[in-house]
């Protein structure tokens, strides 16, 4: 399980992408997500979320696929921590390169 | 995850059902190498019905086009279907993920390296003993030393992580952490499911299933285990003990699982072969979707349960009455306790059902003869002494007959 650790580690200022073994099925509440190497579901539980996800690999960090996405400063720290359990489960990975 | 943005929690969210299942149990043939006791399929004999290489690759089509992630393949035994590897070749590179589950008998050493090298297929050992006595009474006389072999060419492939899957019996509880050990043995994982009075399985169930106290170990031990033993969500049911066990925790049935057999019935879940719960066929027009879409059956279970005989019971919302298959075959009411319902509601309702009444499944493909019965007594093996030497006497008692020092003794 993720430590307040992990979550507070996640740097939302990097560029992120959706790991390329991940298979990403929208849903009325969000998304699953499918990762074919670990074997691992996960789910996205907002539709906003999805769009976050979904726009990772194209955007310069995490911060501003969020912006895009329309979420606001406040909701900000939830969806950091969204991202960092995905981080951890290995769904999304850091970007090497911008 | 824990978000302020949720609206309803997951488990709600599949009791109504999705688009298309999450994952689906697809049972290739109802051939079988084995006659184990409690097979869930009655399996044993290839139905003359099965479909066809070209059928199940439009079925693969299809789970494409659903985004279903993946397969667990099974049986009888899959792998001694002749396209049973060009079929699973043909899943991934429609991205569709394979679990399959094996008695072992066809993985050899070149079986296993190419399983080892593709990352989207995932293979389960069946094993219902630590041991060949206890495994061999219910899977048949050398499926331990099968299983085990196969267990090797895996391990032996650089296979990390392959499944260990056991059926939990009253004979094989007290071996929790010898099938452990074996996981760990061999670099795999090890996954237990509950045994079911489905197909074979009803007749055995009443001999082979945990005590309430086996049940009790079993919960501690699988809770102290976390997330580094697989149960299928088979377990739901024990959840009314206390905290839940890693997954979902519900019934998927119809919900967000089904079960495709070998002639194309779709059923509700893998342990429901019956025509209550059969939803339809694939082969029939709109294929697998529409059956999973339209199908009467499974807009029912989609509905809201309301809990029946056990909604005032304060572990409801944990159990939510546990296994449907179970309380089917052993001729409960869908609404009432499931059999094994921790609380003992199950075996005083069972105390009242007739041994009669219970439901038999609708196809039996078991073997019509049993030559592979495991023989219920021990005679030792005659030594591999040379030619000319005399059988024992029947009537030597000595203990030291059959003794021969080893070489050079």
């Amino acid at each position: 399980m993720l430590t307040p650790g992990a979550r507070a580690g996640f740097d939302l200022d990097r560029p992120w992408q959706l790991h390329p073994q991940v298979s990403v099925r929208p849903e009325r509440f969000g998304a699953l997500l499918y990762h074919f190497g670990t074997r691992r579901l996960s789910f996205l539980k907002s539709p906003a979320l999805l769009t976050v996800v979904g726009s990772l690999g194209d955007a310069p960090s995490a911060r501003d696929a969020c912006r895009s996405a329309g979420v606001t400063e406040a909701e900000l720290p939830a969806y950091a921590a969204a991202l960092a359990t995905l981080a951890s489960s290995q769904m999304i990975r850091a970007r090497v390169s911008p | 995850m824990t978000q302020p943005m949720v609206t309803l929690p997951l488990v709600e969210q599949f009791q109504y059902g999705l688009d298309a299942p999450i994952c689906l149990t697809w049972e290739l043939t109802y051939a079988c190498n084995l006659s184990c006791v409690h097979c869930l399929s009655s399996s044993g004999r290839r139905d003359p019905r099965e479909l066809t290489t070209a059928e199940c690759r439009a079925v693969i089509d299809e789970l494409e086009r659903m985004q279903v992630f993946y397969v667990n393949i099974g049986g009888g035994e899959p792998t001694v279907r002749p396209d049973f590897w060009d079929l699973v070749d043909y899943a991934t590179a429609h991205h569709v993920g394979v679990k399959f589950s094996t008695n072992g008998i066809k993985i050899d050493p070149a079986a296993a390296r190419r399983l080892a090298a593709s990352d989207y297929v995932d293979v389960q050992i069946s094993l219902d003993g630590a041991t060949a006595e206890v495994n061999d009474a219910v899977r048949g006389p050398g499926s331990y030393t099968t299983a085990l072999r196969a267990m090797r060419h895996l391990a032996e492939a650089g296979f990390r992580g392959f499944k260990i899957s056991v059926v939990m019996t009253r004979q094989n509880v007290s071996q929790l952490d010898d099938f452990k050990a074996i996981a760990d043995r061999f670099g795999a994982q090890l996954r237990l499911t509950r045994l079911r009075p489905s197909g074979r399985g009803a007749d055995v169930w009443d001999e082979l299933h945990p005590t309430a106290g086996q049940q009790r170990q079993l919960y501690d031990w699988l809770v102290a285990c976390g997330e580094q033993v697989l149960t299928g969500d088979s377990f739901f049911h024990l959840a009314a003990y206390g905290e839940a066990l890693p997954g979902l925790n519900l019934c998927g049935a119809g919900r967000v699982v089904c079960l495709i057999d070998p002639v194309g019935d779709v059923y509700a879940c893998p342990f429901a072969i019956h025509d209550n719960f059969l939803a339809g066929n694939v082969r029939g027009p709109g294929g697998f979707a529409a059956v999973w879409r339209e199908s009467e059956l499974f807009a029912d279970l989609r509905r809201p349960q309301t809990g029946g005989a056990c909604h005032s019971c304060s572990a409801y919302d944990s159990c939510r009455g546990g296994c449907m298959a179970a309380k089917f075959f052993t001729g409960l009411p869908l609404d009432g306790p499931d059999p094994e319902c921790v609380k003992g509601h199950g075996e005083r309702a069972l105390s009242t059902v007739a041994s009669t009444s219970a439901p038999r499944p609708s196809g039996d493909h078991s073997h019509r003869s049993r030559p592979a019965d495991p023989v219920p007594v021990s005679i030792g093996v005659r030594p591999s002494a040379g030619p000319g030497l005399p059988p024992d006497r029947a009537c030597d008692e000595s203990p030291l007959a059959d003794f021969s020092p080893g070489p050079g003794g």
